[in-house]
């Protein structure tokens, strides 16, 4: 084999034997160092081959390249769970390859639209502000769109350590015991500091969750090339854990903002036509082929939800980033900086937050029968609060109505009590659903239309 | 035909050398596990293929094999209740050949080689026959009559039919061409997805698709024939009202592309639709549906054919002279598609990365819509006085058996999913370029829960002024002026808030306060509907009639008496205010309801004059205008 060009991280080799579209490729550089890389593009004399360490080094006539005649794979096994591996699927945590049962492709293979299986089972995060507000339910894909600065990786490892689900019930006014079941967590680091990858495994040791977990780094200062590679090896482990092994695994994607600004680097690299803020025009697509290994198989036990998180560039949701995210999952929690400053933790911003799965998750038998009335009651309570609030800027509160001020004291209650919870704090689906009737309490009560009376007797006290 | 071999992979697109005989559009299997592929470029001796499956493992060097043929669709019995893929791979066959998995290199054909179909045929040996002659019926899921016609391009006289229980792929009957040579037709035929299917000649449409769904008969309608576009922000109710389109338009058959749309919505619509009944028969919906999904991780090319597989498909059914809505879900996916493709073409980019052609592509999508008259026999010699006889009858519809001067039309509902919900981006803005009508989903106004949540002053319909005369034949004399005058104060209304914003309520006209009051009973009594509530889901045309008449009857009546010098605080707290808020819940048919209605706020709300100027709520030539002739 002989490097005709080397151009950024590209190799332009000449090749004898066949080569196929997407192989993996390993160079050995003149220095013994080993790196990995993918094939672009071949014809019948040449291969382009993307380098995933850079081609720092890369001497034309004393690089070895050798075609390994698969393409990028994952060993997967049980013995994933408890391990560190890096992103490209080695392990990390100085513990020996795990011994495969099976190599898996990491680009998966789409899910038959008509063997899905409906995701409707809540899980309850333990979390108010999204058990009540904005249900996740198992086999969602709920990303979290975030800033820099703002506690995300605190909520996503608060959703990791308090997931659980609830038994069916046969009484509607009674949700049912949590239980955690056969879970597991996948995390997947792309591109984020040794800091936030470090709190993630110090939070899973802690709660000895490490050994349901397994986790894929790609810190900063490892190649960007690789984070391609990284959140597909998670996905593939996840596959395995969830459909092959039947567990309930909850797959978290840090941050996706650096996955897709490497995906821009690598189609630079490539001299293709840009999209939309230089972003490549498949970005769509390609998130796609993540966030849809996300769901339920008929006749499979296990799950796989996702929670992927982005940092929005200066808040802006309309970036292709988030924008395109929320056009492929089922909804999103927003965090604001707004309750962040004003010490509300976790600052999730309910109204522009969705899970549009909530409808089928929740209800008699799988919570309790008065969720989604509580739940738009309070969505409609705090919507009439904001307004009064804005109201009260310009008028001063003075000015306001009787009913103005109630509003406005309820959306005061609302985040202090309500939105804002410990990071340790855990409450049931029955814990906030109480708490909502009782914030509802401030509201003027001929306001309450939305809700049928015999739920605000039975639960509200009224 | 030989086999050619891969010169070059690059994603999804493949250079092959060696096939001489490639025409552009072919399809070719690519690799050795047989992928899909579509020729899409061709220099000297190379062909650049689009392949529709995952190209990894693909290497110089493995076998192209052409087919001969376009992508086409399989056109015959066994279309309807089936679940596709982006090429017309049925979804089910697809899981049980291979599991839950879509793996590559999977084909299923069409339609069931397996089932049977009992043929009755309508023409004898001898009959003269062309392209679009019906020869014969099959029955679908009972009740639905599948006409099998004679493929486009072939005409002469019927040489041999057999009814009876036939496969697909059966021949069913000979021809023979006047040339001699023999053709045989089977209940299936095949069509270039990409090649609109032809018809005799185009109409203009002049009827209302009828959805029951107020805001969008009485105020933006659509025409059967028509094109319309609805853009679907989060949370908006896009999926409610695609339902309620298919549920109760006055259509036979409806066609559903879910095109790179979420895996577990699809999965949703896929659980959803086979609950649904059909109102007008009783019977599931799906069995008069055609589903194709096409989710977004499912291949790219395979989304950008997904919505020509569904066009063809309606035109099918459109040739054999039934009404046909397709609902395409989304069309900005379907656009980034093509824009994907292109990139990969390395062709020059228009307006934001899409390719220079999409304005283009979407039109003549677009214009696949439409009201026509089908192909349908037509004698080859009129100097024969048989012949003669028989043109003659074919212009007196039903004097001749086989005289068959059927329409058939196909109207288009497709979404589109701005980014951002930016409504200048070039998808929705080439798309508005070629539909006529626009549905504005806004999620505010879902957020305030009125539903359906389609915006009165940002939707328009360009379809009223062609359905004035049909609207005054059918429904009432007056419904064009009702719908122009509660559109007007609704948009005053608009103007009015902005008032009341600055300078509060008390700054208006004791006029212009009634006018928002009855610009809020429109909104509330008329606009908003019930898409779960028996009673309220479907209305007439003649119960919007009369609702409309009703609330301005009111209106005119409070601002007589307001000119007379009454206080507006008089008429607050009617009863018959609660009446009017009930009165989109009355039976259809119930008509002396509605007079007993019109009475009731004659005489909450008197004028001083005779009563007799007003127009009687119910029209005296009331005519149900009912959905569907059935099938």
């Amino acid at each position: 084999m002989e490097i005709r060009e080397v151009v950024g991280s590209l190799l332009l080799v000449q090749a004898d034997a066949t080569v196929a579209y997407d192989e993996l490729v390993e160079i050995e550089l003149p220095d013994g160092r080993r790196s990995f890389g993918t094939v672009l593009e071949v014809d019948e004399s040449a291969v382009l081959v993307q380098v995933f360490q850079g081609t720092g080094g890369v001497r034309p006539d004393a690089t070895g390249v050798r075609f390994l005649g698969r393409g990028l794979e994952l060993g997967v096994t049980p013995d994933l769970l408890g391990r560190v591996f890096d992103g490209l699927g080695r392990p990390r945590d100085g513990g020996p390859e795990p011994v495969a049962r099976a190599w898996k492709s990491i680009h998966g293979e789409a899910i038959n639209p008509i063997a899905r299986d409906f995701p409707d089972d809540f899980i309850q995060t333990g979390i108010s502000a999204i058990d009540g507000c904005n249900p996740l339910v198992r086999g969602q894909k709920l990303p979290l769109f975030s800033e820099a600065g703002l506690p995300h990786n605190e909520l996503a490892a608060q959703i990791a350590r308090q997931a659980s689900v609830l038994e069916r019930s046969d009484d509607p006014t009674q949700a049912g015991a949590a239980e955690r079941g056969d879970f597991a967590v996948v995390f997947a680091a792309i591109g984020v500091t040794f800091e936030d990858a470090s709190f993630f495994i110090d939070e899973f040791r802690s709660t000895s969750a490490i050994e349901r977990s397994a986790l894929f780094l790609n810190l900063a200062d490892d190649p960007a090339t690789e984070r391609f590679a990284t959140p597909r090896m998670a996905l593939t482990a996840a596959e395995y854990l969830a459909y092959e092994l039947g567990m309930h695994v909850l797959v978290i994607y840090t941050d996706m903002t650096y996955y897709c600004e490497a995906l821009r680097e690598i189609s630079a690299s490539r001299k293709e036509v840009p999209g939309r803020r230089g972003y490549p025009g498949y970005l769509y697509t390609d998130l796609a082929s993540l966030y849809e290994r996300a769901g339920r198989i008929e006749g499979c036990e296990g799950s796989i939800t996702q929670i992927p998180i982005l940092t929005m560039p200066d808040g802006d949701k309309t970036h292709p980033i988030p924008d395109l995210t929320g056009y492929i999952t089922e909804g999103q929690i927003i965090l604001t900086r707004e309750l962040f400053s004003k010490g509300i933790v976790p600052p999730i911003d309910i109204l522009p937050s969705l899970s549009r799965l909530k409808q089928k998750g929740i209800g008699a038998g799988k919570t309790r029968e008065d969720h989604a009335q509580v739940s738009d009651q309070l969505f409609g309570a705090y919507a009439a609060g904001l307004q009064a609030r804005e109201l009260a800027v310009v008028l001063g509160e003075a000015a306001l109505s009787a009913d103005d001020r109630a509003y406005l004291q309820f959306a005061a209650e609302f985040e202090s009590r309500f939105i804002s919870q410990g990071r340790r704090e855990e409450r049931s689906v029955t814990q906030t659903l109480d708490l909502g009737w009782e914030l509802l309490k401030l509201v003027p009560r001929a306001s309450l239309k939305r809700s049928q009376d015999a739920y605000s007797e039975r639960y509200g006290d009224f | 035909m030989t086999t050619g071999r891969i010169k070059k992979v690059a994603g999804p697109l493949v250079v092959a050398t060696g096939l001489p005989a490639a025409q552009m559009y072919e399809l070719v299997r690519v690799g050795e596990l047989g992928l899909v592929g579509e020729i899409i470029e061709m220099r000297g001796s190379e062909a650049s293929i689009q392949v529709y499956e995952e190209t990894q493992g693909l290497a110089p060097g493995q076998p192209v094999e052409p087919t001969g043929q376009p992508l086409s669709v399989e056109l015959g019995p066994g279309l309807l209740a089936s679940v596709y893929d982006g090429m017309q791979r049925p979804l089910a066959a697809l899981r049980d050949a291979a599991g839950a998995f879509l793996s590559r290199g999977l084909s299923s054909p069409g339609l069931s080689r397996e089932a049977l179909w009992d043929f009755k045929p309508s023409v004898g040996v001898g009959a003269w026959v062309n392209a679009g002659s019906i020869i014969g019926t099959v029955r679908e899921h009972e009740v639905f009559e599948h006409r099998i016609m004679v493929p486009p391009g072939l005409s002469g006289t019927i040489a041999s039919i057999t009814g009876g229980w036939h496969h697909v792929d059966d021949v069913v009957a000979t021809l023979q061409s006047r040339d001699g040579s023999v053709h045989e037709l089977t209940l299936l035929q095949r069509w270039p997805v990409r090649t609109a299917r032809p018809y005799r000649e185009r109409k203009l449409a002049t009827e209302p698709l009828i959805t029951g769904t107020r805001v969008i008969d009485s105020f933006f309608p659509l025409l059967k024939g028509g094109v319309a576009c609805i853009p679907g922000p989060f949370g908006a109710g896009k999926t409610v009202t695609q339902h309620q389109i298919a549920k109760w338009a006055n259509a036979q058959v409806v066609i559903f592309i879910g095109c790179g749309e979420r895996g577990n919505e699809m999965t949703d619509v896929l659980r959803e639709f086979p609950e649904l009944t059909d109102p007008a028969t009783g019977r599931p919906l799906l069995q008069r549906t055609v589903l194709i999904a096409n989710t977004s991780n499912m291949p790219v090319a395979a989304r950008e054919a997904s919505v020509y597989t569904g066009i063809t498909i309606a035109e099918y059914f459109r040739d054999m002279g039934y009404e046909v809505v397709l609902q395409a879900d989304s069309t900005s996916r379907w656009a980034e598609a093509m824009r994907e493709i292109s990139g990969r073409l390395e062709e020059m980019p228009g307006e934001e990365g899409y390719p220079a052609y999409l304005g283009s592509r979407l039109a003549a999508f677009y214009e696949r819509a439409g009201v026509v008259q089908c192909l349908s026999t037509e004698y080859p010699d009129p100097s024969t006085r048989e012949a003669a006889a028989r043109a003659a009858a074919l212009k007196t519809p039903g004097a001749d058996a086989y005289c068959d001067c059927r329409t058939g039309s196909v109207s288009v509902v497709g979404s589109v999913s701005p980014p951002g919900g930016d409504l200048s981006e070039p998808v929705v803005q080439n798309t508005l370029r070629v539909v006529k009508v626009f549905w504005a989903l806004q999620d505010t106004l879902a957020f305030q829960r009125h539903f359906p949540a389609i915006d009165w002053i940002g939707s328009y319909s360009l379809y009223l002024d062609r359905l004035e005369p049909w609207w005054a034949e059918h429904v009432a004399g007056d419904y064009r002026q009702l719908r122009d005058r509660a559109a007007g104060i609704l948009a005053r209304e608009q103007e009015l808030t902005e008032i009341v914003r600055l300078v509060g309520m008390d700054a208006l006209s004791p006029a212009e306060q009634a006018s928002m009051d009855c610009a809020r009973m429109i909104r509330e009594d008329f606009l908003q509907q019930n898409a779960f509530r028996d009673d309220d889901q479907f209305s007439s045309l003649t119960k919007q009639a009369c609702l409309l008449r009703l609330i301005l009857d009111f209106h005119d009546r409070i601002l007589a008496a307001l000119d007379a010098g009454a206080e507006l605080a008089d008429f607050d707290g009617l009863a018959v205010r609660d009446a009017l808020a009930r009165a989109k819940y009355l039976a259809d048919d119930d008509s002396t309801a509605f007079s007993d209605l019109a009475a009731a706020i004659a005489a909450a709300v008197p004028l001083n004059e005779t009563d007799g100027a007003h127009t009687p709520p119910i029209d005296a030539r009331t005519e149900t205008a009912q959905v569907g002739e059935g099938v």
